[in-house]
């Protein structure tokens, strides 16, 4: 079943477009993540979906159910979409228990039910703490089983771990994903964070200018982008020119087999996509694969991994990642260079199509 | 925790509620009656008749004389504010707590009452200088306090910068502290040379000429209206054009609260090595001339007059009339607040913006002039209402709505509109959100406003006197009346009364302020 469906949802604030020609579909249990830069639309999303917006143009579907289309606007408090907003916005006058209890009615706060969530989310025995006797990680576990404690049919995350420190964040992150799992709820989550995303998500929809540009599987956005503002996007990207010949690339560095439509016959100028991970770097003297060799400009070591940047000798940079295996490599080392994997390509019209 | 990106705050409009729209529209118009009476009445006397009331010498002495008084009484209060403010709050100044309070406490004593204790105890105390020196007593707690609160809160960490860059504690004080607290210093300063242009209490009873004096003066007496009226014009235009500078030196869009959120450390006080005594004796003076000298002659005008036989029963009474009139006073101006507050704080935006700004167009004009053009529009238009209490009511309204407009305000930041959202998302209506939200979050920020109009009415004198039915008298009043015929016991428990009264909105605007160094529990 679907939980959510959006569907040609447009919004507009005097001239400026926010939302234009938005489209998602999110399964039940599942959780989606839109991602975006700063002033994409996701938030607007994010509050139209909620109701706390009126839709310009298009549609919202909750559990099937038009909940905003052409003259209709089902307001916010009919929804039963829950929102949990950046840094927790818990009531302040209000105990943990309080809060967690706002949107039940009385006979299913005395059922339980506010233990219940609080056990999920790993607060169990905070009941009667007040929201400013809690550290910043704890108000957004209370604000997330607020958001759980009514079984709305949907719950809206607006970038909920922004706030928090970065060791904190990525164990609440997983808290979080799996509370949701184990209420079997449905989530959107928005943010800017692509590592956020991708770790989180069951489906990652990349956002650009008020529009999805690119919606599927965390692997699928990182490996298949869509264009390459989105690879750009969701990490490190390398964007070289190159042939495709017999559902293989050639560049530079040597060919590679392409994903997907590698059926094209003939030859066709492409852009390449390589992700710092797939170029690799071997000593000169190992037996050759290939020809290509370059010289190391820099080391940068991140501790468990470490990233060098090569000069090849037509003059292309680029970088290499690698798990830290312990090797070091002294600048001014000449290397032999070669793909490891499949890679993406887009053809010249596709780019345009795409990177506008 | 970091704040929003701006860009968040810039996708939300909020689109005002036309109810509230409304309701906030119609409060500012209430509010600013008076004062579009006192113009339309002014613009019938005629361009001739005002330029003949105008261009006279009596007028330029006037003007130079209120000029002069509020310029000398403005450049001293910016002086002794900002040295207090140092001392007690960067220096190793012995027992700095006690002085910050002592600093603070003035604003608990009307002029009047301060004039009222200088005239009976100094003989022949009157004149320009005396007013002066009364009217910086009162006001200099107008420049220290949010000098201090500056200064408390400015991180030290830059005055470190400047001084691991090579600066001496001198330089680094002229550099860095000194352009941080220029906006703190105008601020006060203004309000300094507002207040002292609308003063009339102290003016009046130390016999110095000035516009509010002059108006109350040609009213009274009767025989020149209109006279008063083109007066009351004048002020209006002086005060205008003080808004206006006082608008300027605010920085624009000064709505965000401070950034970064490390602890701040606290300075380390600049020692005054042999000036500290000196330094402390300086100021236990200016508390002595500012608090001493009406407290001591209070205290022995007070067993004078409380002796005095039948006082007990005018006293209640008079205090009784305060109470039920600034009661009134409050909740009229609280009721016409409350929309107002609500829209600039939920709804900001260009209407909610201009109704703010029309609503605090009344916070500078003196009660005199507001007293004046009420008289006026309860004689020719609402005749029913001239010589009761609700025309004594909406006057009070006029005059302190922006205090109440400031604290509906700042109670609704309590209660940001995410919470809203949030109790709507989880199923409340809009309604049940307001009162199970909002309510309770903003009541004792609109509570404790309210107590501040009701003590600020209190204290009134100028509007009460004009506008206050045939036989009701305040304890304002009263003392004023008593004072001006030189029955100076009488008038003591009055003015006792009215000390102890004020002392409770003084405390509470230092203590928010934060000058007196303790915000909060953490």
């Amino acid at each position: 079943m679907t939980a959510l469906t959006v569907t040609a949802a447009g919004k507009c604030y005097g001239a400026v477009t926010a939302l234009a020609d938005v489209r998602l579909s999110v399964p039940a249990g599942t959780l989606a993540a839109v991602l975006g830069p700063s002033g994409c639309g996701k938030t607007t999303l994010l509050r139209c979906i909620a109701g706390l917006e009126r839709l310009d143009a298009g549609e919202i579907r909750v559990a099937g159910s038009v909940v905003a289309g052409p003259r209709l606007h089902v307001p916010a408090h009919r929804r039963r979409v829950a929102l949990v907003p950046q840094e927790g916005a818990l009531f302040p006058h209000l105990p943990v228990s309080g809060n967690v209890g706002y949107g039940l009615d009385r006979t299913a706060r005395r059922s339980g039910r506010v233990d219940e969530v609080l056990a999920l989310v790993g607060l169990d025995g905070y009941q009667h703490r007040m929201p400013h006797q809690l550290s910043g990680g704890q108000q957004q576990r209370v604000a997330l089983a607020r958001a759980l404690a009514p079984r709305p049919r949907l719950i809206l995350l607006d970038e909920p771990f922004s706030a928090l420190d970065a060791g904190l964040r990525a164990e609440l992150r997983q808290d979080v994903r799996a509370a949701l799992r184990a209420d079997g709820a449905t989530a959107v989550l928005v943010t800017h964070d692509q590592a956020e995303a991708l770790s989180l998500a069951d489906q990652v929809a990349v956002m650009r200018d008020g529009a999805v540009v690119h919606d599927g599987s965390p692997a699928d956005v990182y490996t298949v982008p869509a264009d390459p503002w989105v690879a750009n996007f969701v990490g490190d990207a390398m964007l070289l020119p190159g042939l495709v010949r017999a559902g293989r690339a050639h560049t530079a560095l040597g060919e590679a087999p392409v994903h997907r439509g590698g059926a094209d016959n003939g030859d066709r100028a492409v852009t390449v996509l390589l992700r710092p991970e797939q170029v690799r770097l071997a000593p000169p003297e190992t037996p050759p694969s290939g020809q290509i060799t370059g010289r190391v400009l820099r080391h940068d070591f991140h501790g468990h991994d470490s990233l060098t940047v090569v000069r090849l000798d037509d003059g292309t940079e680029l970088r290499s990642r690698r798990l830290n295996d312990g090797s070091t490599i002294t600048p001014g080392t000449a290397v032999r260079v070669s793909i490891h994997g499949t890679v993406r390509v887009w053809h010249a019209e596709e780019r345009q199509a795409g990177g506008a | 925790m970091s704040a929003a990106p701006a860009w968040r705050r810039s996708v939300r409009r909020w689109a005002p509620h036309p109810v509230l729209l409304v309701m906030a529209g119609l409060a500012v118009l209430i509010a600013l009656l008076p004062l579009g009476y006192l113009l339309l009445r002014a613009g019938e006397a005629g361009a001739d008749r005002i330029a003949a009331e105008l261009l006279t010498a009596r007028v330029g002495r006037l003007a130079a004389r209120s000029l002069a008084l509020a310029a000398v009484v403005t450049v001293a209060c910016s002086v002794l504010g900002v040295a207090t403010a140092f001392l007690v709050t960067r220096t190793d100044l012995p027992a700095r707590r006690v002085f910050a309070v002592l600093a603070a406490l003035p604003l608990a004593v009307p002029t009047y009452i301060a004039a009222f204790a200088w005239m009976s105890s100094v003989d022949g105390f009157a004149g320009f200088w005396a007013s002066a020196l009364v009217l910086i007593l009162c006001c200099y707690p107008y420049t220290f306090l949010p000098v201090a609160a500056t200064l408390q809160r400015a991180d030290p960490a830059q005055e470190d910068v400047a001084r691991s860059l090579g600066h001496d504690p001198w330089r680094t004080f002229r550099s860095v502290t000194l352009p941080q607290l220029r906006p703190a210093i105008a601020g006060g300063a203004l309000l300094v040379a507002l207040y002292v242009l609308s003063d009339f209490g102290a003016v009046a009873l130390l016999r110095t000429d000035t516009f509010t004096r002059a108006v109350f003066t040609a009213f009274e007496l009767g025989f020149d209206r209109t006279g008063a009226l083109v007066l009351s014009t004048v002020l209006v235009v002086l005060t205008t054009v003080l808004l206006a500078g006082e608008s300027l030196t605010r920085r624009r869009g000064a709505r965000y609260a401070a950034v970064g959120s490390g602890a701040r450390r606290p300075p380390v006080p600049a020692r005054l090595g042999r000036w500290r005594r000196p330094a402390a004796l300086l100021l236990a003076g200016v508390s002595a001339l500012a608090l001493g000298v009406p407290a001591l002659n209070l205290t022995r005008r007070l067993i004078a007059g409380v002796s005095r036989p039948g006082s007990a029963g005018e006293i209640a009474e008079a205090a009784a009339n305060s109470l039920t009139v600034s009661a009134a006073g409050a909740a009229l101006t609280m009721l016409l607040a409350l929309p107002i507050g609500l829209l600039a704080a939920r709804a900001p935006g260009p209407p909610a913006r201009g109704i703010e700004r029309l609503s605090y167009l009344t916070h500078a004009l003196p009660g005199v002039v507001i007293g004046l053009s009420l008289v006026f529009f309860g004689v020719h238009v609402a005749y029913p209402l001239y010589q009761t209490r609700w025309l004594l009511t909406l006057a009070y309204a006029a005059l302190f709505l922006p205090l109440a407009v400031a604290a509906v305000s700042a109670a609704t930041a309590h209660a940001p509109p995410v919470l809203d959202d949030v109790a709507r998302s989880l199923g409340r209506s809009p309604l049940s959100a307001f009162a199970t939200v909002t309510v309770p979050l903003i009541t004792p920020g609109i509570a404790a406003g309210a107590a501040l109009v009701f003590l600020t009415c209190m204290k009134e004198l100028p509007a009460t006197l004009l506008l206050r039915p045939t036989g009701m008298d305040t304890l304002a009043t009263e003392l004023w009346t008593h004072t001006s015929v030189a029955a100076y016991a009488a008038a003591a428990p009055y003015a006792a009364l009215l000390v102890a009264l004020s002392a409770i909105p003084a405390w509470f605007l230092a203590a928010r302020s934060g000058a007196l160094g303790h915000e909060g529990d953490r």
